[in-house]
Order: structure tokens, then sequence, then C-alpha cells
């Protein structure tokens, strides 16, 4: 048995599930196959980075959130909202009204998590400046992609600079705030309102094994919906204004691809989706990439504007939030002075994560010579294997069926073709090869009229 | 045991890193040291670089026991008049299109032998160069 060491907020309904496989198909790290016709899960690989979610086309993948009551089991009540949230909504759909259908659903405060950035980056830089041998340094920006690197780039994980990311900063910040003004630590929740899956997993179960800030999730898609009716019926047209501080222009963009890249010092690139980020970690292992900087990498297309809970068109999420950032910059200049600033001391000694493991998941055993011969092994099973990597067996493709089969969690005789040849000398009849078909994609699907 | 061959061809620097990413994937499959792991592949890798850059034609040989890992890379080529001067850091004969492909910073085998535990070369002028990178294995 796998021990269970990463917390995931991508579950798969099996009720739901029709087993098409799609999911197996995309999922970079190999981490589903189908069994009794519903797609089952290797926990330990998936990194949460939604592309499952994504293709889903019954929706049976949902992404765990916290019961929205529990919020009340607290006397304060934030809501930290990330600023793709505010990217979500026309321009004609002001801030203010979007605070207000959040305070109007039981929250007692909102505050958006890229107030964090006005103390990482200085962090970040200082960090870069005296850490010249690791090069190129990786944000720790995108959770999916520190857990990508934990299980398939285990030499890269001195590389990730370890320091907390915005929603974090952000959080310490408010907590402490409210607790000098006299409140109760215990009195306080922070929930954090995500636009993706691995930012929950994250809070859930941090790298370095400490106790996150932030006491609970909404999914994102849930806020918007609210936030959309409420203002489209008419609820906010003459609110209060709430007073809120302004978020910087680099905070407004952070989230998106290049935040970062475009203020980190030296060679510095961006790279978005999960597979492009792959591609590009492979040359950085080989050192065919030299001479790089800094590296910000994002699991998602558009970074987090293209996060798996967001509603609306990552594109044109970027372009509102370029243009607030470049509004902000022109007309004001007070969040130069806010309070976040005042506490700059005290966040900086918080600012350091724990120990980001590596925990490469792709060894066939832990004893060498063992994993030598299962090598040897696979190798013996994928000449017999036919190369279509048509998916049938329940696996993605040849190489991780024939890995299955000698780590146990499969026999030869899943795969159609070798089905057939066994079929031709005899070994097995039509009949079981249909029942082997049935265990892999479930009854109904093998027992359609037609 | 385990053995694996590798071809390798003169001039194309688009499958440069062929062999080092088969060997990665191998290693990553087999060793738990991933240090031990990330610095053989870049060995490997930067003697790939070497025979597509200088040389015509090239086999990667990789023998994987317990204890160790040993790759030869050998070439048919032009060979190494001065391989003390070769070796040494920044020393290139890389024409100036090379360089304008991000290859030839006169770093490679000063690389390889950083990166091994092991390392040999001889070289025929006229006939092709012989590389050798061991590494050894902590056996836990
Ligand atoms: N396989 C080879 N065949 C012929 N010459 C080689 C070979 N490998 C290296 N050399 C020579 O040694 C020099 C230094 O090699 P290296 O340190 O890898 O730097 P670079 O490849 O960047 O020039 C090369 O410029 C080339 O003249
Ligand atoms: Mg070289």
């Amino acid at each position: 048995m796998e021990q269970k060491i990463f917390h995931h907020a991508l579950k798969i309904q099996k009720d739901r599930c029709i087993g098409c496989s799609h999911c197996m198909n995309i999922c970079p790290t190999e981490a589903i196959r189908v069994k009794n016709g519903k797609a089952d899960l290797f926990e330990n690989r998936c990194i949460d980075c939604g592309e499952c979610f994504r293709v889903c086309p019954v929706n049976a993948i949902i992404i765990e959130q916290d019961d929205f009551n529990k919020i009340f089991q607290y006397k304060h009540r934030i809501a930290l909202l990330p600023a793709v949230l505010i990217g979500q909504f026309p321009e004609d759909i002001k801030t203010s009204q979007i605070y207000n259908v959040l305070i109007d659903l039981g929250f007692t405060d909102v505050y958006e998590a890229e107030h964090g950035v006005d103390i990482l980056k200085n962090s970040m830089k200082a960090y870069a400046d005296n850490h010249d041998q690791n090069k190129p340094l990786i944000s720790s920006f995108c959770p999916a992609v520190i857990r990508l690197i934990q299980v398939k780039f285990p030499a890269l994980v001195d590389h990730i600079i370890p320091q907390h990311p915005p929603l974090d900063i952000a959080a310490v910040y408010y907590k402490q705030k409210l607790v000098n003004q006299g409140v109760d630590e215990s009195d306080i929740g922070i929930f954090y309102v995500t636009p993706c899956a691995s930012k929950i997993a994250a809070i859930k179960s941090p790298v370095g094994d400490e106790i996150s800030p932030i006491n609970g999730v909404i999914n994102m898609d849930f806020i918007y919906n609210k936030v959309y009716t409420s203002v489209k019926r008419g609820d906010y047209d003459k609110v209060q204004k709430l007073k809120a501080e302004r978020l910087s222009p680099e905070g407004t963009v952070w989230s998106l691809t290049n935040g970062e890249a475009d203020i980190m010092q030296g060679r510095c690139l961006a790279i978005d989706g999960v597979h492009n980020v792959m591609d590009f970690l492979e040359k950085v292992e080989n050192e065919e990439i030299k001479d790089v900087d800094f590296l910000e990498l994002r699991a998602c297309d558009e970074s987090c504007a293209g996060g798996v809970l967001t509603a609306q068109n990552r594109f044109l999420t970027v372009e509102r939030l370029r243009k607030r950032a470049d509004y902000i910059k022109s007309n004001y200049s007070d969040y130069n002075n806010k309070d976040i600033l005042n506490y700059s001391e005290y966040l900086n000694s918080k600012i350091t994560l724990g120990k980001i493991k590596p925990r490469s998941m792709m060894k066939l055993d832990e004893n060498m010579a063992e994993a030598m011969k299962k090598m040897r092994r696979v190798k013996e099973i994928l000449k017999c294997l036919p190369d279509v990597d048509c998916g049938a067996c329940g696996a993605p493709n040849c190489q991780a069926l024939a890995e299955d089969i000698v780590q146990e969690r499969a026999v030869i005789n899943h795969c159609i073709f070798i089905q057939r040849i066994f079929e031709k000398k005899g070994i097995i009849d039509w009949e079981e090869s249909r029942k082997i078909m049935q265990e892999i994609w479930g009854e109904e699907k093998l027992n359609r009229k037609c | 045991m385990m053995h694996f061959e590798f071809d390798i061809e003169g001039g194309d620097f688009s499958k440069a890193g062929f062999a080092s990413s088969q060997l990665k994937r191998i290693l990553k499959q087999l060793v738990t040291d991933h240090k031990v792991v990330k610095k053989t592949v870049v060995a490997l890798y930067e003697a790939e670089v070497n025979v597509v850059a200088h040389a015509y034609s090239g086999k990667v040989i990789i023998d994987i026991d317990t204890d160790k890992i040993q790759i030869k890379v050998n070439d048919k080529g032009p060979g190494i008049e001065d391989i003390e001067q070769a070796m040494e850091e920044g020393y290139s004969t890389a024409s100036e299109q090379v360089r304008e492909m991000g290859f030839g910073a006169g770093m490679g085998l000063a690389n390889i032998k950083n990166n091994s535990d092991e390392f040999n070369i001889t070289s025929e002028v006229g006939v092709g160069t012989q590389l050798e990178i061991i590494a050894y294995l902590e056996i836990i």
C-alpha cells in the first residue's frame, strides 16, 4: 500500500464517472487508470493540476471545498480574494459591488491576497541576490508546479525559492492586524476564494508540514455565481463604498503570466501550461538551458486567469487586469503606503517555507537490484505489446501498462492485442476476453444493444 | 547489469540530448539518489553535444549495475590533438555558427569531468574520440 503523502482537492465521483478515459489520457503524471468502468487515481502521483477536471465530459471530477457554513464558526470572517476574481467581471461591475456581495454572504472583512506581493517581491529579489548557485531559481507561486517538481524533477527542488506565496503572507498579516486590535486569534477565520484545486491542496497539506494560516477554502465558481446574480438583479446599484486598500500594479498582475518574471532581475522566463512546464524542466534538469536566472512556472495556460475554477474567458481576464494595473499606476500612488508595509519585519520573519522534499514517484523499486529486475521485465513485456497506446487496457499507454504489470497492478491480457493472440493460441477464449474487458470498462459498456 | 546503446549523428543538433533523455528516464526508475541521476545525465548530455558539434557519428554505450553507472561515448571524427588544452574551461574551436545556436562555450569537457566520479578520454587525430564516464552508487 502506498503511503498517502498529499492531500488532494480533486475527487473522482465514481457514481457519475462514465469511464470515458479522457482524464487518463490527459493526466501529465499518468496518475489515472480505468478500472470497473471508472477512473481510478494513484494519489501520490497526482499534482492537483486540474487537467482531468477540465476534460471530464460529465463533471464527475469535483474540487472539494469547505462547507460554506464553516465561516460562521468564527466571529471575524475574512474573505481573501485573488485578483483574478475581480478580473472575472466586466468593468461596469465595481470592486465595491463585489465586496458587498461577500459581506452579505456573511463575511465581516474582505481583503485581496495579492497585497502580499508588496512584501514578497522584495524578499524574492533578496533571496535571488544571495543564491547564485541554484540558478535558475524557480518561483514557489504555483502549488501544482511545486508538486510536479517533487514527484517528477526531484533534483530541482533546491531551485525553488522557499518563500510563502502572497496569499499566505496576506493571511498572516490580516490575522496579526486583528490580533493587534485585541481580537482573539481563535475568533479569526480566513477563507481563500480559490481559482484552482492546487491552492486548496497546498492549504490543506502545506509543502513543509507547517500549518496554513488559512482556515478554509471557497471555490471561485461559487462566489462568481453569487456576485453575478446579485449584481444583475441590481441589488448593489447604490451600495455604500467599502473602504478598501488598493492593490499595487504589481500585485494586480502577479498571478498572470509574466507577473513575477517582469519584476525579477536578470534573465527571467515565464512559462505557463503544465505540459510546457514539464518540457522545459526536462531541459533545465539536463542543464541544456544555461544562464537563466529566474523561472516563473505556472500549471495553467495564462496562469491563474486560466485556473480551472474561473468562469470567464482567460484572455479577457488578463486584458482587464492589465488595464486595471495601468490605471492604478497612472492615477494613484496610495498603494505605496498601505498598512501591510508596517508589518514588513514581522512578515519577513515568517516568510520562509518549510523544507520542500523530493518525492520521486517514478522508481520501480526502492531496492536497485529489484528495480533493475523490474525494468528488464518491462522491456520484455513491451516487446509483446503493440505500441499503439490505444488505452483499451485502462492504462494511458503501453509503457504504463508494462509498468503496472511488473508492479502487479495489471496483467498482460488486459491488452486487447494480446487477447487476440492468446485466443488464436487457445490460451484463452473469447468469453474470457470479454470478461477481462468488462473488468476494465464495466458491465454496461460491454452489454450495450447494437 | 543492464546494457543500453544509442547512436548519435554528427551535425544533427535538433536531436542532441536524445541519449541523455533516455538515460534520465531509465535512471529515475532505478536510482534513489537523484543527485547522481542529475550529474550523470548532465555529463552524457555534454558528451552527446560534443559528438554532434565536433564529430561525424558516435555511439553511446551504457552499463548500469547496482554499484556504478558506466558510460562510453565513442565517435568517428577528427579527434582531439591536445586533450589537455581541450579540457581547459573556455577553450573551444566551435564555429561562430555553432556558438550562435547556444553550443560551444568551451565548458563541455570540464563539465563532464566535474559531473563524473571517474572520467577518461582518449583520442586519435583523424580517427575519433573515446570518453568514459563513471558514476559510483552508494549501495544501501
Ligand atoms: N568528440 C570530439 N571530437 C573532436 N573534438 C572535440 C570533441 N569533443 C571536444 N572536442 C574539442 O575540444 C574542444 C573543447 O570541448 P568542450 O569543452 O566541450 O567545448 P565546446 O564543445 O563548447 O567547444 C572543442 O571545441 C573541440 O575542439
Ligand atoms: Mg562541448
